[in-house]
């Protein structure tokens, strides 16, 4: 029987910090004590699991979901979930949300003075096949100003949450468009220091992807935690 | 062996989670009527200021009331799973900051080298302004446990290790604020 590794550490600055203050945000939420080291046990290594369809059904075309289409250029995007050893993550819950094309989130908070559309709200999920695979069709999201400081826009961005295998491997993030200008002035985008790892949060348009006469395609791989050399004890 | 793959960053759930993901339901972590001591778990999520974070997610995860996760990688085997108990939880905050979650008491499950865990149910911490998400435990005041547990007794600050136990009120409703950051600031955990 195999043994249950721990997940391993990421390298400092491939993830961000708490305390980002470009990101006005951070400034009164992130915690001022380091936290504190847990090495991985059981409560670490397990996280749910997504047969049997509890957490409700797939729901991979956010273009088909009221009477009408949606405003927007037609997007597919599909990828893989991974772990850093190159690992696929079957049977994980992927859950995806955005704005409308025109910059404006289906969401009673958001004020932004841009259009709803009422054929468009904008939530998908899905459990990840054998090979850790997915893909959505939706519409690519607008821009939309935000207050962090004067004039500032964030780049088109859809959100990810998705589980992996264990309850410490839980990832949520932003995928981003290949080329985008606002990705420079972005400090949700920037606050990762390290570039290599920020352009595993840019899509790669993929010509073989898209579709003739109908959508655009993108791939987008998110790549979770790997395992460390130390194995939880006792199996 | 093959270069590894550089992991995705984490980025900021911001304001707009609640869009159809809330599932509320998932606030009731018991519907199914699993075996197990009934808990409710209400609390604040505040920040810096004091201030109610009205747009936090918090996950729950646990072990069954046996002590055993519902996941292959536990393998406890003479401990049962619970086919009515997944042992996973979300809850979003309302506007004053407030939560309240029911589940059932976890049981104790097993640390490193063989030692117990006190019974603790593991959460995540979502919010705008946090670009990774943030780990800590509930623990139970009123379990006998807690004093041998590896976790709770290697904290050394008393009003830090605090932060982590839920205390039962009158109710008998436990209850277990946050506190993103400040004097009270709840300890978080590096997993």
């Amino acid at each position: 029987m195999s043994e249950t590794h721990g997940f391993a550490r990421s390298r400092p600055d491939r993830q961000p910090p708490y305390l980002y203050p470009d990101y006005g945000s951070t400034v009164k939420r992130a915690p001022r004590r380091a936290p504190i080291r847990v090495e991985h046990t059981l409560s670490e290594v397990t996280g749910p699991v997504f047969a049997g369809g509890w957490a409700g059904p797939d729901a991979t075309d956010l273009t088909r979901t009221h009477e009408g289409a949606p405003l927007g250029e037609r997007i597919i995007i599909a990828g893989r979930v991974l772990d850093e050893d190159g690992r696929p993550v079957p049977g994980t819950l992927l859950e995806l949300w955005q704005c409308n094309a025109a910059g404006r989130y289906h969401h009673p908070a958001d004020q932004h003075d841009a259009p709803l559309d009422p054929n468009f709200t904008g939530a998908g999920q899905v459990v990840t096949g054998p090979a850790g695979e997915f893909r959505f069709l939706t519409i690519k999201p607008g821009a939309y100003p935000w207050r962090n400081t004067p004039n500032a826009w964030r780049p088109a961005h859809l959100h990810f949450g998705v589980f992996g295998a264990g309850f410490a491997a839980r990832l949520v993030t932003q995928m981003y468009f290949p080329g985008d200008p606002l990705l420079e002035y972005d400090a949700i985008f920037q606050s990762t220091a390290d570039a290599e790892a920020r352009e595993r949060l840019v899509c790669r348009y993929d010509p073989a992807l898209s579709e003739a006469e109908w959508a655009l395609g993108y791939r987008f791989d998110l790549v979770l935690r790997g395992r460390d050399a130390t194995p939880v004890d006792p199996v | 062996m093959a270069d590894k793959l550089i992991p995705t960053p984490s980025q900021t759930v911001g304001p707009f989670f609640h869009l159809g993901m809330a599932h509320p339901e998932w606030a009731d972590l018991a519907a199914d009527d699993p075996a197990g001591e009934r808990v409710a778990i209400e609390g604040r999520v505040t920040d810096g200021d004091g201030a109610p974070v009205p747009d936090a997610i918090i996950e729950l995860w646990q072990a069954n009331a046996a002590g055993r996760y519902n996941h292959p990688d536990d393998r406890q085997e003479d401990k049962p799973l619970d086919p009515n108990f997944r042992g996973f939880g979300r809850v979003a905050t309302d506007a004053e900051g407030r939560f309240r979650v029911t589940t059932i008491k976890p049981g104790a499950v097993p640390g490193r080298g063989n030692a117990l865990q006190a019974p603790h149910i593991n959460l995540a911490v979502f919010a705008r302004g946090l670009l990774k998400h943030l780990h800590t435990r509930i623990y139970f005041a009123d379990e006998a446990l807690n004093t041998g547990d590896k976790l709770l007794s290697s904290i050394e600050d008393a009003a830090v290790r605090d932060t982590l136990l839920a205390r039962r009120g009158d109710a008998g409703v436990y209850r277990f604020d946050i506190v993103l950051q400040g004097d009270s600031e709840t300890a978080f955990l590096d997993i």
